[in-house]
């Protein structure tokens, strides 16, 4: 079958529109889904229930040794924790390594306050569908999920600020 | 006809964006690890590249890049 | 918004501007994530080379500082210093000292999944000036497991003589890259990168010579400037792996065909084993094989004057195979000797090459019926000494 010069380039174009559009994403996820419930090991050798923390604002953060951007974000997420923890707010920093040796490191080298939590076999990130790192979480008081940040460059921390600030006057 | 078909094998390509990737993010610690870089060290391969192509008649297709963390 | 997005399209499609297209592409994609620029640092390299009757030693310095989220931008200042009896400055009577210097800055913008970069080499000496502007594209797809990456290079030579003031010639070079490496699981990693280079103008050596036997005499012989086409085109294609061992080590290795409009075919072979131990040393041990056949105009030795369109002797269009091995160690720094880098390495590594050549003749060896001279071989040691910082 002849296919017309001008038919194949339209199509092209056509096509090249339809698949631009549907690979087309953003970087911050609005939703109001509750925040599937999860229990982990911590650093401070109890247990930690993301339901025992509901009446606190939550940061679920995902993070690990080996990742750049994550170490940028870390003691950016710790002034934040400093800052707004007597407002009912909290981090879980997740850390998805099958060895914690490297994390605990980090943990005592930045002076991490926070709870870190060790998701060694990577179910809680699997629960959380993670597809970047790092990714953080935002969880309201009620148990939902309000907002998903993927990535992390040196500004992003205002983001977190602002939804934070508004979460905690709810 | 070239060109248009070298855009479908860019767009389906590029559409895997929206894939599944089947090793996770978080699972790439052993690709972040610098001994799994194919260029650990820029200013050294260089070199020898260099020093193989001044004294053979081939040249290109070097040092390749790609794997890492995969983080943002 | 998708009115303008379609018009821009089109206009694009229609005038057949393919990077157009793409990087329209590009950067409407707003994917959520994002690739990462390379690290912050700066690298002091010490490099010798010493074998068939040259040494060549010097420094290369590189740094690299981002600015910014987007930007990082990278400098290099690289030297030659050469000082020669090789075989060709010893049969042709011309052993010489020099100096080559290079320096390059380079470009990295990145915008989403893209990593744009463009690059600016000189490089001098003193009867031999390039310039060369670089120009790359790479993105992450797949989830990051795929890396596509795009290059183009244009350079020009400009060839003088120091023995001769109004010689003056020049080439031009341009160089177009296409590569993918993929990631297959979380230990495995492949790369495919290819390669073609094509080269227009004065493209052979003004000093170098071929030799003739003698008209009057069949066991003397005569020497003729070389002669080499104005163009060659020549492309190469690469497959390279790496593969993560459980107890912390890795194997890689890779396989390079190239062949050009010169005739010349040449097959690379090389494989490597990284061995970290204990918290701070990391050993890397590796092994080429190259070989590869003859220009089509090649030879040793001609039979008479102007005996083809084309003369060549250089020992790099010979038939010759060439072996290397290369050990190296890394150490890591201890952080507290470090002030305020972050991450510090002193490297070391050997190099041992040796070369064996089929039908380039080792014309030192005199006093005998020119053509029946023994092949050349040689073996040359390379190090490079160098120490990285991060910050």
């Amino acid at each position: 079958m002849y296919i017309n010069k001008i038919t194949f380039h339209s199509l092209s174009a056509i096509l090249f529109i339809l698949f631009t559009l549907v690979s087309a994403n953003s970087s911050a996820n609005e939703t109001s889904v509750e925040a599937p419930n999860f229990t982990l090991k911590s650093n401070n050798t109890k247990n930690i229930k993301l339901s025992e923390l509901r009446g606190q604002v939550v940061l679920i953060n995902f993070w690990a040794s080996w990742c750049g951007p994550c170490r940028q974000e870390m003691p950016e997420l710790n002034k934040l924790y400093a800052k707004y923890k007597d407002l009912g707010f909290t981090i879980m920093g997740v850390n998805v390594e099958e060895n914690p040796t490297e994390a605990l490191k980090i943990i005592k080298d930045d002076k991490i306050n926070f709870p870190i939590l060790f998701d060694s076999e990577n179910k809680v990130s699997q629960l959380y569908e993670v597809t970047a790192m790092p990714t953080s979480v935002l969880v309201s008081r009620s148990g939902h999920i309000r907002y998903i940040h993927r990535a992390y460059k040196p500004d992003d921390i205002e983001k977190y600020k602002k939804w934070v600030k508004e979460l905690i006057r709810e | 006809m070239k060109r248009s078909l070298f855009l479908f094998f860019f767009i389906i390509v590029n559409s895997g964006c929206s894939a599944e990737p089947w090793v996770k993010p978080y699972e790439r610690a052993h690709l972040a690890d610098p001994i799994m870089s194919f260029d650990r060290d820029p200013v050294s391969s260089a070199y020898i590249e260099h020093v193989h192509d001044t004294r053979e008649g081939a040249r290109g297709a070097g040092i390749s890049s790609g794997g890492g963390c995969g983080c943002n | 918004m998708v009115l303008v997005f379609l018009q821009a399209v089109a206009v694009a499609v229609i005038k057949k501007s393919t990077i157009a297209l793409v990087a329209l592409y590009v950067i409407i994609n707003n994917q959520s994530h994002a690739a990462v620029l390379a690290e912050d640092r700066i690298d002091v390299l010490y490099h010798n080379y010493d074998g068939g009757g040259i040494t060549i030693d010097g420094p290369s310095v590189l740094v690299r500082k981002s600015i910014g989220n987007t930007t990082s931008i990278s400098a290099n200042y690289y030297i030659d210093s050469i000082s020669s009896a090789s075989i060709d400055a010893i049969t042709q009577a011309s052993s010489y000292n020099e100096k080559r210097t290079q320096k390059s800055i380079s470009i990295d913008y990145l915008y989403d999944k893209s990593i744009m970069s463009y690059s600016y080499t000189n490089s001098t000496e003193n009867d031999f000036e390039a310039v060369t502007h670089s120009f790359n594209i790479s993105q992450e797809t797949f989830g990051g497991l795929s890396t596509i990456s795009l290059g183009y290079s244009a350079g020009n030579n400009h060839i003088s003589k120091s023995t001769d003031n109004i010689f003056s010639q020049n080439a031009d070079t341009k160089d177009y890259r296409l590569s993918l490496s993929q990631v297959f699981t979380k230990n495995f990693l492949m790369g495919l990168t290819y390669e073609v280079i094509t080269d227009e103008g004065f493209l052979n050596n003004p000093y170098r010579q071929v030799r003739y036997i003698s008209p009057s005499d069949p066991n003397a012989t005569i020497f003729q400037d070389e002669k080499y086409p104005k163009t060659r085109t020549s492309n190469a294609t690469s497959i390279n792996f790496r593969y993560y061992l459980p107890y912390r080590a890795a194997v890689y290795g890779g396989y390079r065909y190239f062949t050009d409009t010169w005739d010349i075919e040449a097959d690379t072979f090389d494989i490597g084993y990284v061995h970290p131990y204990q918290n701070n040393w990391i050993f890397d041990v590796s092994l080429r094989f190259y070989s590869q056949t003859r220009a089509s105009f090649f030879s040793s030795l001609f039979p008479f004057v102007d005996a083809q369109n084309y003369l060549a002797s250089d020992k790099e269009l010979s038939t010759f195979s060439s072996n290397a091995i290369s050990a190296g160690a890394t150490y890591s720094i201890k952080k507290e000797k470090l002030s305020f880098f972050e991450k510090g390495t002193l490297n070391f590594y050997l190099d041992r090459f040796s070369y064996n050549y089929d039908d380039f003749l080792d014309t030192t060896v005199t006093g005998i019926t020119p053509g029946t001279e023994p092949a050349y071989k040689f073996s040359a040691n390379v190090i490079r000494f160098y120490l990285s910082l991060w910050f």
